[in-house]
C-alpha cells in the first residue's frame, strides 16, 4: 500500500487496494494454488488475486496454511 | 493437564492415504460406492483431526474425546459437501487435495465457532473507539496521530452502520468472520465482501483527508 510503516491495526483496518478475489473464489482455487506453491510454480501469477485475499482474510489464510501443512506432511509420510 | 494430553490421538496423521482411484467409485451404486465413501470419510477424518489438532490452543476447555467429536462432525459434514460437489471436480489438482479443503474448512469453522460459543460479540458502533487503545506506542502515536484521526473519522462518517459493525468486530474486536456470519445470519463470502467494501470506502476517505498513500 505504502512505504509508510503503519501500525498493524491500521493496516488491517485499511486493507490493500490490490485486486483480490472473494472467499468463495478463494476456496474454489485453493487446492490448485497450494499445489502450484508446493511444486515451485508461480502460484501468484497462475491464480491472481488469491494472495491478496489471504492477506486480508485471516480465516482463508488459516485454511491455506493448514492445507499446505497437511500436504507437506503427506509428502514426508 | 498438559495440552498434549487433552488432544485426540493424531498418530494416524503420519499415515498418508493411499492411491486415489477409488474416488471414481464415489457416485457408484452398491458396495463399490459404499467402500469409496468409506475411504473418503477416512481421508476427510484425517484432515479434520489434523486441523482440530492445529487449532486446539483456542479450545483449552475441551478434552481429547470432545476434540475428536468435533473432528468427526467436521468429517461427516465434509463428506456430504464433497459428494454434493463431485461434479465440480475438474482434476485441476489431485482429488486428495481437492477433498482435503472441504474437511479443513468444516473443521476450522467448527473450531472457531466453538471457541466463541460462550463469548459475547460486541457489535455496538461505539466500540470502534477502542482503536485509540490499539497498541500504538508513544512515538508511533505521535507520528500517526493525524492518520489515526482520519481513520476514526472515516469509520464514523464514511461507512454504513453495517459496514462499521463488521469492520469493528472483525478487525478491532478480533471476531472470526465465521462467528460473525453466524451471529449476523450471513455467510463468510458476503461478510468479507462487506469488509472489503468498508475498507475501500475508508481508504478513499483517508486519502481524501490528506493521506493519498493509503490508496497507492
Amino acid at each position: 500500500m505504502t512505504g509508510r510503516d503503519l501500525d498493524p491495526t491500521l493496516k488491517r483496518l485499511l486493507g490493500s487496494n490490490e485486486p483480490e478475489i472473494g472467499c468463495d473464489e478463494c476456496f474454489e482455487q485453493l487446492d490448485r494454488y497450494v499445489e502450484f506453491e508446493l511444486a515451485g510454480a508461480p502460484a501468484d501469477e497462475l491464480v491472481p488475486g488469491l494472495r491478496a485475499h489471504l492477506v486480508g482474510c485471516p480465516a482463508c489464510a488459516e485454511e491455506h496454511e493448514s492445507l499446505r501443512a497437511l500436504l507437506e506432511l503427506d509428502s514426508v509420510s | 493437564m498438559a495440552a498434549s494430553d487433552t488432544n485426540p490421538d493424531v498418530s494416524a496423521l503420519a499415515q498418508a492415504p493411499g492411491l486415489e482411484e477409488w474416488h471414481l467409485d464415489l457416485d457408484a451404486e452398491g458396495i463399490c460406492g459404499d467402500e469409496a465413501v468409506a475411504q473418503l470419510h477416512g481421508l476427510l477424518l484425517r484432515a479434520a483431526r489434523f486441523e482440530v489438532f492445529r487449532r486446539r490452543g483456542s479450545l483449552p476447555q475441551l478434552g481429547a474425546a470432545e476434540l475428536d467429536d468435533l473432528a468427526q462432525e467436521a468429517a461427516d459434514d465434509a463428506v456430504v459437501s464433497v459428494l454434493r460437489r463431485l461434479g465440480d471436480f475438474r482434476g485441476e489438482s489431485s482429488f486428495r487435495t481437492w477433498a482435503y479443503k472441504f474437511a479443513l474448512l468444516e473443521a476450522s469453522v467448527k473450531v472457531r465457532r466453538r471457541a466463541w460459543r460462550d463469548r459475547e460479540v460486541m457489535l455496538e458502533p461505539e466500540h470502534w473507539e477502542s482503536l485509540a487503545h490499539s497498541g500504538l506506542g508513544p512515538d508511533d502515536a505521535a507520528e500517526n496521530a493525524a492518520l489515526l484521526e482520519a481513520v476514526r473519522d472515516g469509520i464514523q462518517t464514511a461507512l454504513t452502520p453495517r459496514q462499521r459493525q463488521v469492520l469493528v468486530a472483525a478487525v478491532l474486536e478480533g471476531v472470526p468472520i465465521d462467528v460473525l456470519a453466524e451471529r449476523l445470519d450471513s455467510n463468510r463470502n458476503a461478510l468479507y465482501k462487506m469488509l472489503h467494501d468498508a475498507r475501500r470506502r475508508l481508504r478513499a476517505y483517508v486519502a481524501e483527508a490528506g493521506f493519498p498513500e493509503v490508496n497507492e
